[in-house]
């Protein structure tokens, strides 16, 4: 992937950390009172952010927090009940998944949802494909689609897993795994990347090996991170919001939320 | 060089049947590639869809009873009468698309049970158009160039050419962006959405690309046996085409063509000898999902790999 992300508006970003409350800069992302329920019972309730272009969002709140919930909502895999979600000032609150993509939306699952019987090339391949016009052509072989096999075979490299691209997946470690996540998030070159526990599962090198792979990424992206590990999340986040009960509980920056003392109580104190 | 014996092998076995003298099994080979195509129609949705179906019968039978109703009642020629059955029979899946893919799995089955039941049940009563239980008769077959498909040899080598095209597209179609996208539908359909493919669109795509197959073996069926009975839109039918899908080996090239083989020689020779034929069919079949659950083809391989004790090759069949 030589060619940078595409920018909203073709506007340039700007450090967005003090834009977040501000109207100066369309945020990348926006959300705006959105709910789900499932079966009555809230698992998102009126979340409202708004996330600056450039910026690294950490997400925290204890386990059914309804952060997962709220990516979902943001990608379309579920339909939220009521609110708003902007990409770059554009309501997709009614688009599907797939245009949400091609909108410059990335995520990776907490859970690794890859295509294990495949290689890492296809898989990454599948990446490059769908963001692509050609992935409705029935008659081409991929096979002799020697442009998206270069592509693919650069992202496995930056990454570090070009030695193992013909590998089936299922042969691969999770270590690897979680890398061609990030891979195949970044093939998209999306404007917006969310990023669902990309650290769970990790031993410490391949958690310093992601770590560095995350700070690569170009500010041209902007990140929204779930993570449980502090350690590597702090040191990640311009700004955090710590959900709790589906809730926005406290929004602000790292030394802010840490000293606050409502999540002391439910989170890091509990 | 073994890849070149086994491909001349295969080119020998299909040209057999137009210069053997035997009538009786060059009519057998001619019903192996008809049904080869609609088990290779259906292996779009159920081995690289992941869409098992147990209503494709409705598109073979709806085709086959278009080009005999359009050339013997509506009094059409038979080329036209022919694309007709076709493109009815394609339409016909992208209406019923949209109700099957309403689910996925277990509900796709039945939705596509449902609709196949349906079209029996008009075929069966809806005797001014179809003849009802006694179908529709005094249908010859065309006689395109002067040449003469009457006869067996002739009509085999119709046949031949038709399923080459339909193998042909099929093995493009699986290699290409779409095919790759339509097994990425079948494994893991969420990811694939959040990657930017429309998966629903995927489906109804691959829906009604293999009714058109099945519509296109519906057209050979009907000049084949020239006369179309209720019987074709039975859910005999549509299971046998998935028994011959499964047996051969789902998600693979040759598995429903192996598939094909199989039940249509059961069928033909087996039944010369035993009457309860179905019964060697169903104890067939029960071996074969015992002994390689991944069907013929792949399961041949597999055991094959392990008797050379060659490492284990990555399944070519998925890239």
């Amino acid at each position: 992937m030589t060619d940078g992300p595409r920018l909203p508006d073709g506007g340039r970003v700007t450090a967005g950390r003090d834009a977040a409350g501000t109207s100066a800069v369309t945020a990348a992302l926006e959300i705006e009172g959105l709910s789900k329920s499932f079966g009555g019972l809230p698992a998102v309730r009126g979340v409202t952010l708004q996330i600056a272009p450039g910026e690294r969002r950490l997400l925290l709140g204890p386990n059914g927090a309804g952060k997962t919930t709220l990516f979902n909502l943001i990608t379309g895999d579920i339909h939220a009940d009521s609110g708003i979600v902007r990409l770059g000032g554009r309501d997709i609150s009614r688009l599907r998944p797939h245009r949400r993509a091609h909108l410059g939306l990335a995520r990776t699952y907490q859970v690794i949802t890859l295509f294990s019987s495949d290689t890492l090339l296809h898989n990454l391949t599948l990446s490059l494909l769908g963001v692509s016009a050609s992935r409705w052509n029935p008659l081409l072989p991929l096979s002799r689609r020697d442009d998206l096999r270069e592509r693919a075979l650069a992202l496995l490299e930056r990454v570090g897993l070009s030695q193992v691209a013909e590998r089936k997946l299922s042969e691969t470690s999770y270590g690897e795994q979680r890398r061609l996540e990030i891979a195949m998030a970044l093939a998209q070159e999306p404007r917006v990347l969310l990023l669902d526990e990309p650290f769970a599962g990790l031993s410490r090198e391949e958690r310093r090996d992601m770590q560095q792979e995350l700070s690569r990424i170009p500010r041209e992206v902007t990140m929204v991170m779930i993570e449980h590990d502090l350690d590597v999340a702090l040191s990640f986040a311009d700004r955090i919001a710590v959900l709790h009960q589906g809730q926005v509980l406290v929004e602000g920056t790292r030394t802010e939320v840490v000293a606050d003392a409502r999540v002391q109580e439910i989170y890091l104190g509990a | 060089m073994k890849r070149a014996a086994l491909l001349a092998l295969a080119l020998a076995v299909l040209v057999a049947p137009a210069i053997l003298p035997w009538d009786f099994y060059v009519n057998i080979a001619t019903q192996v590639l008809i049904a080869a195509i609609f088990a290779l129609s259906l292996n779009l949705l159920v081995g690289y869809g992941g869409l098992i179906s147990l209503g494709h019968g409705a598109f073979l039978g709806a085709s086959a009873y278009a080009v005999i109703f359009l050339t013997t009642r509506a009094g059409m020629a038979q080329l036209p009468a022919a694309a007709c059955a076709v493109v009815f029979a394609t339409f016909l899946a992208a209406l019923f698309g949209p109700i099957a893919l309403r689910a996925s799995g277990l509900g796709f089955l039945m939705i596509t049970l449902a609709l196949g039941q349906i079209m029996w049940g008009v075929a069966y009563r809806w005797v001014e158009v179809t003849g009802g239980d006694n179908g529709l008769s005094g249908f010859t077959r065309p006689q395109p160039f002067g040449l003469d498909l009457s006869s067996p040899h002739a009509f085999y080598v119709l046949a031949l050419l038709v399923f080459g095209c339909s193998f042909a597209f099929i093995a493009l179609l699986v290699h290409s962006p779409f095919g790759a996208g339509l097994r990425g539908v079948r494994d893991q359909p969420r990811r694939l959405r959040a990657l930017g493919f429309d998966t629903w669109l995927i489906r109804y795509a691959a829906f009604v690309i293999a009714a058109f197959w099945a519509a296109v073996a519906g057209v050979l069926w009907a000049y084949y046996n020239q006369f179309v009975s209720p019987h074709v839109l039975s859910l005999t039918n549509s299971a046998e085409v998935l028994l011959m899908v499964i047996a051969g080996g789902a998600g693979t090239l040759f598995g429903p063509v192996a598939g094909a083989v199989i039940v249509v020689l059961l069928k033909n020779v087996a039944s010369a000898y035993v009457t309860r034929w179905m019964m060697l069919l169903g104890i067939v079949f029960v071996v074969i999902v015992v002994f390689m659950p991944e069907g013929l083809v792949p399961g041949l391989a597999r055991l094959r790999r392990r008797s050379t004790g060659g490492v284990a090759r990555p399944r070519t069949e998925g890239a």
